[in-house]
């Protein structure tokens, strides 16, 4: 996916929106590559929490006790979601934050 | 006062709230009625998300699956709140910022297209009449059950109340009777949890009470006192899985991006005021629906736990009151294969087929005969899972008001399903195809009038479906989240993350998934049903993971359709760029 590829033609209703992303088609490329950045960890720490932990590792993680619970059933059963929480919510501030840096959030 | 005059009282309180903030909350525009004026606060959104995806199935069910699968019971914990991630990173805020009313109108734009669109209404019906029959029975079961009335009598009530709110309310009616839904619903799932783990654990807390020692004096952890009956009693330890690997991978894959591609589900994020609302909001959702979500599990092994010292080896002429009542409405049976009077409870069917075919007259003790062949097994019980989660205050013996909270809890996980479902039914009508496939010429006026009436009609034809449920029911569920996986999600992540892909390329994908998916499900559900087993399941996938599969097919006919047409056209390009970052400034 070349971001940038096709910003040159328009003469459509939705001029006004390309125009104002062709003039800054640089951040918009870059506003979207940390933007996946971002979203890439954190489908990786979600993809362990729930299909490695919870199902892939889930028999050798049982064999270590997690105060009450076999590990991988801990994980299965409650810790993924936790986690799945948490990542909704780094997800947000981190891209709060990248917005701020783009200025695409008015200054409070 | 009794448990029935309490459930009484209760469910007319919370329908009377319901009723109050559906008249507060009229729609006089369409903007309102599709997406509530684009105004809800991400919290009140996060809240009505949450009862709109907790169903009658979340509610009632899905506790009661986990208490007899135990550990393969994760699937659904795993699999209907991960989805929420894959909703938050890479749906939500885009469509929200793409600021239309409803998920075929992206699909339409984005694949510049009448054929998308139409298949993306069609898939939208589908979805969601399959889903809205399973609360109108939820409606009816709870009414039966606690209110001594008919099935019909109860889904005709529930009909009414739907009507009431979601014809004259749309999103904004719907929106905030969901908001009450969702404090009513957590409400009744969280108080007797949280009895119940004092009563077991001395843990206030069902979430970590779950993994505590016994409050017995034994010290020991409830779930190996667990492993340790369920084996005893010749069952599979609670903890320890059955399903193959490669099958739990799969279902748990399909839910996920089933759940971020359910219509209904998405819309909720296009009443929130703009793009980074939509993204927290689908934050404040999850820990709504968490909160329920590892309460299950707790209220499962508890439940278990509770049943299994209530019933086995109890005299059946001294059984609490409760068994009695649900083996009247047919929902456990009992059959004195040693003739000792006592309820054995082991591992295996007791009986074939394995629900109970009631006949008139009772046995020896006084239970209600059933016509079923016996089996050989020591086993006496038959329970229904989906009794689990209304009977635990009653085999704990809680007192009578939290037995009626229960009731309207249901009630409320279920209305608020369904009036969710019928919104984007009554919206994929009017707005997709009246207004913008067959007369694109009608008034606001009158687009708002066919809006009520196909949410008149859509109500009608659920009601219809909860009096004479269709006996696949339970099977077409599966087909809700493949086809979701299936069609919806790879469609809508291609048109945000990809500007190239073209329309020939996405309507190839979509319906390689959706006819790769239903064929695999109709074959091994309807066609062959004897064949369901892993040994003929293509790599061992089961019918309920299939849509995983079918999601990567669509991917990749999608991308290889796309190699060989033309790019998009410079507009939609260019709103795939829009797309992807907020308003400057806001």
């Amino acid at each position: 996916m070349n971001e940038r590829e096709t910003s040159e033609t328009h003469q459509t209703d939705a001029a006004d929106e390309v125009k104002r992303a062709d003039s800054e088609a640089i951040d918009q490329a870059a506003y979207w590559r940390a933007n996946l950045r971002i979203m890439a960890s954190l489908l990786l720490i979600w993809f362990g929490v729930s299909f490695g932990c919870g199902i892939l590792f889930v028999d050798v993680l049982n064999e270590i006790q997690f105060f009450g619970w076999r590990l991988g059933f801990w994980f299965s059963q409650q810790g993924a979601i936790y986690v799945f929480v948490l990542l909704i919510f780094a997800y947000v501030a981190l891209m709060n934050r990248l917005d701020r840096r783009f200025g695409l959030i008015k200054e409070d | 006062m009794s448990a029935t005059l309490l459930t009484y009282g209760f469910v007319a309180l919370t329908f009377g709230i319901y009723i109050a903030i559906a008249l507060w909350s009229r729609s006089d525009s369409t903007n309102e009625f599709y997406v509530a004026g684009g105004g809800v606060h991400p919290i009140a959104n996060g809240a009505a998300t949450a009862a709109d995806w907790m169903s009658a199935a979340s509610f009632l069910s899905m506790a009661g699956i986990i208490a007899f699968e135990g550990a393969d019971g994760a699937r659904y914990l795993m699999g209907w709140t991960g989805g929420y991630v894959l909703l938050a990173f890479l749906l939500a805020p885009y469509l929200r910022r793409f600021g239309k009313f409803t998920v075929p109108d992206f699909v339409g734009d984005r694949y510049y297209s009448q054929t998308a669109r139409l298949v993306a209404v069609l898939c939208v019906i589908f979805i969601s009449f399959t889903y809205i029959a399973g609360q109108m029975r939820g409606v009816g079961i709870v009414f039966s059950r606690f209110l001594e009335v008919e099935i019909e009598t109860g889904v005709v009530i529930g009909m009414g109340i739907v009507f009431f709110y979601a014809v004259l309310g749309g999103m904004k009616g719907i929106t905030y009777t969901q908001v009450a839904q969702y404090c009513v619903l957590i409400f009744a799932y969280l108080v007797p949890a949280i009895y119940v783990s004092i009563l077991l654990t001395g843990i206030p807390l069902p979430m970590l009470g779950f993994g505590a020692t016994m409050a017995d004096g034994s010290g020991i952890h409830l779930l190996d006192k667990l492993d340790g009956l369920t084996t005893q009693l010749g069952m599979a330890a609670f903890t320890e899985g059955r399903k193959s690997t490669v099958d739990m991978f799969f279902i748990v894959a399909a839910l996920m991006a089933g759940t971020a591609g359910l219509p209904h589900v998405i819309v909720r994020f296009f009443t929130v005021p703009d793009m980074r609302a939509a993204r927290v909001s689908a934050g404040y959702a999850l820990v709504f629906i968490a909160l329920l979500y590892t309460t299950a599990p707790a209220v499962a092994a508890f439940s278990r736990i509770n049943l299994i010292q209530a019933v086995e080896n109890a005299s059946y002429a001294e059984l609490p009151d409760w068994f009695g009542k649900w083996e009247d409405s047919g929902l456990l049976s009992w059959v004195d294969k040693n003739q000792d009077g006592r309820l054995q409870y082991r591992g295996g069917a007791a009986m074939n087929p394995a629900k109970p075919v009631f006949v008139d007259g009772r046995g020896a003790s006084g239970e209600r005969l059933v016509s079923n062949e016996l089996t050989s097994n020591e086993n006496e019980l038959y329970i229904d899972r989906d009794i689990i989660v209304l009977a635990s205050p009653e085999i704990a013996q809680l007192p009578n008001w939290v037995i009626a909270l229960m009731a309207a809890g249901g009630l409320a996980a279920a209305l608020s399903t369904a009036a969710g479902l019928l919104l984007v039914i009554s919206s994929a009508i009017s707005h997709d195809l009246i207004k913008n496939t067959l007369a694109k010429n009608v008034t606001e006026r009158q687009e708002l009038n066919y809006a009520r009436l196909s949410a008149a009609v859509a109500i009608f034809i659920a009601g219809l479906f909860g009096i004479y449920p269709p006996g696949f029911v339970a099977e077409v569920v599966a087909f809700a989240f493949g086809l979701a996986a299936a069609s919806f999600f790879p469609a809508i992540v291609l048109g945000i993350f990809s500007k190239r892909v073209s329309k020939e390329g996405a309507i190839a994908g979509m319906l390689t998934g959706i006819v790769f998916t239903a064929g695999y499900i109709i074959y091994f559900k309807f066609i062959e049903p004897s064949a369901n087993t892993s040994e003929f399941w293509w790599w061992g996938i089961s019918p309920e993971g299939i849509g995983t599969l079918g999601m990567l097919l669509n991917f990749a006919v999608s991308l290889s359709v796309t190699r060989f047409t033309h790019a998009p056209p410079a507009d939609v390009q260019a709103m795939v760029l829009m797309i992807r970052q907020p308003e400057k400034g806001d």
